[in-house]
């Protein structure tokens, strides 16, 4: 029988280069993963702002927007997106 | 795939199925041995000639194994539940993140890895069937995953609660609007595997059925250069 363990050692084995998806995060190991996407979303945003403010490179953000990219549902950040532009978004960025 | 007249599970086609074969053969035999166990007290109690008969006497002995037998067949039931439970639930590496999303009436798809492909499943109408296409059951737009990966699926709902299962994958996760679900989906070999919307979402529940196409990597990676 082919554990569950078994299949992942495979994908870490086959998985091309340039390829990612959001890896297991500790901060979220559960079945319910709203919270991952959100807090990246946010982390991102506020990493652009931080790293704007301070002048540095924003490229070391990006791996924030790949992991909520990854999960959050394309309607999810469309909507947040919108609520960013005419400043209504709830959350602290 | 179910056939007419089946009894028993659909066979496993992933590692999330065939625990639950396990679990389910585990706990068959217990419950085979304990109705064996049972029927043989009762033949003995039915057939055998009243000896004596003082319902004050002392019966200690007889006390402790009937709260001692529940207590194990117990332990041997949950143990081998839990483990399968959190086997089935862990979401390790995964090579690649599909999104399900449920509607009324049809599911959404989206492979965001660095891609941009998304699109919508709705059952085939019966008389648009394609020869020996299951009836209820195929789609006009499959999920395709990779066989012999973990995937992990994040599986939400747009309106109403829907649910995502393939019963030979042994994956059920419910889809809830406003929230998301990840569970492993991993398949030990390439096919073809059908399942039904799983929640009662409304009058057509039953005509958003699931069809995941497991194909090798190569043919994955290939498929997700076209749909982009």
């Amino acid at each position: 029988m082919q554990s569950v363990s078994a299949a992942t050692q495979d994908s870490s084995k086959k998985r091309r280069v340039g390829h990612f998806t959001a890896p297991f995060d500790a901060r979220f190991p559960f079945t319910n993963q709203t919270r991952n996407c959100y807090q990246n979303y946010l982390d991102y945003y506020r990493c652009l702002k931080i790293m704007k403010e301070k002048g540095k490179d924003v490229q070391k953000c990006e791996w924030y927007h790949k992991v909520f990219k990854s999960l959050c549902p394309t309607s999810w950040i469309n909507q947040w997106d919108e609520q960013r532009k005419q400043g209504i978004f709830p959350g602290k960025i | 795939m179910p056939y007419a007249t089946q009894l028993s599970l659909q066979e496993a086609t992933g590692p999330a199925m065939e625990e639950v074969v396990f679990l389910h053969d585990h706990v068959l035999l217990l419950t085979f041995l304990m109705s064996l166990v049972i029927l043989l007290f009762a033949t003995t109690a039915i057939t055998a000639t009243v000896t004596h008969n003082d319902p004050t006497e002392e019966v200690e002995q007889l006390e402790a194994a009937w709260t001692a037998a529940p207590i194990m067949i117990l332990i041997l039931t949950a143990l081998p539940s839990v483990r399968s439970l959190y086997l089935m639930e862990e979401v390790f590496d995964p090579y690649v993140t599909i999104k399900a999303t449920g509607h009324q009436w049809y599911w959404n798809y989206e492979y965001t890895d660095g891609t941009n492909v998304s699109f919508d499943s709705y059952m085939i109408q019966t008389q648009d069937l394609p020869n020996s296409a299951p009836r209820l059951l195929e789609v006009d737009h499959r999920m395709v995953m990779p066989a012999n990966l973990q995937t992990r699926i994040v599986v939400t709902a747009e309106d109403v609660l829907h649910s995502w299962a393939i019963p030979s994958l042994g994956i059920k996760v419910d889809a809830v609007p406003g929230r998301l679900n990840q569970l492993p989906l991993a398949t030990s070999r390439t096919g073809v595997f059908f399942g039904q919307c799983s929640e009662i979402c409304g009058a057509n529940h039953s005509f958003m059925p699931i069809v995941v196409e497991a194909v090798p990597l190569n043919y994955f990676e290939q498929w997700l250069t076209t749909e982009q």
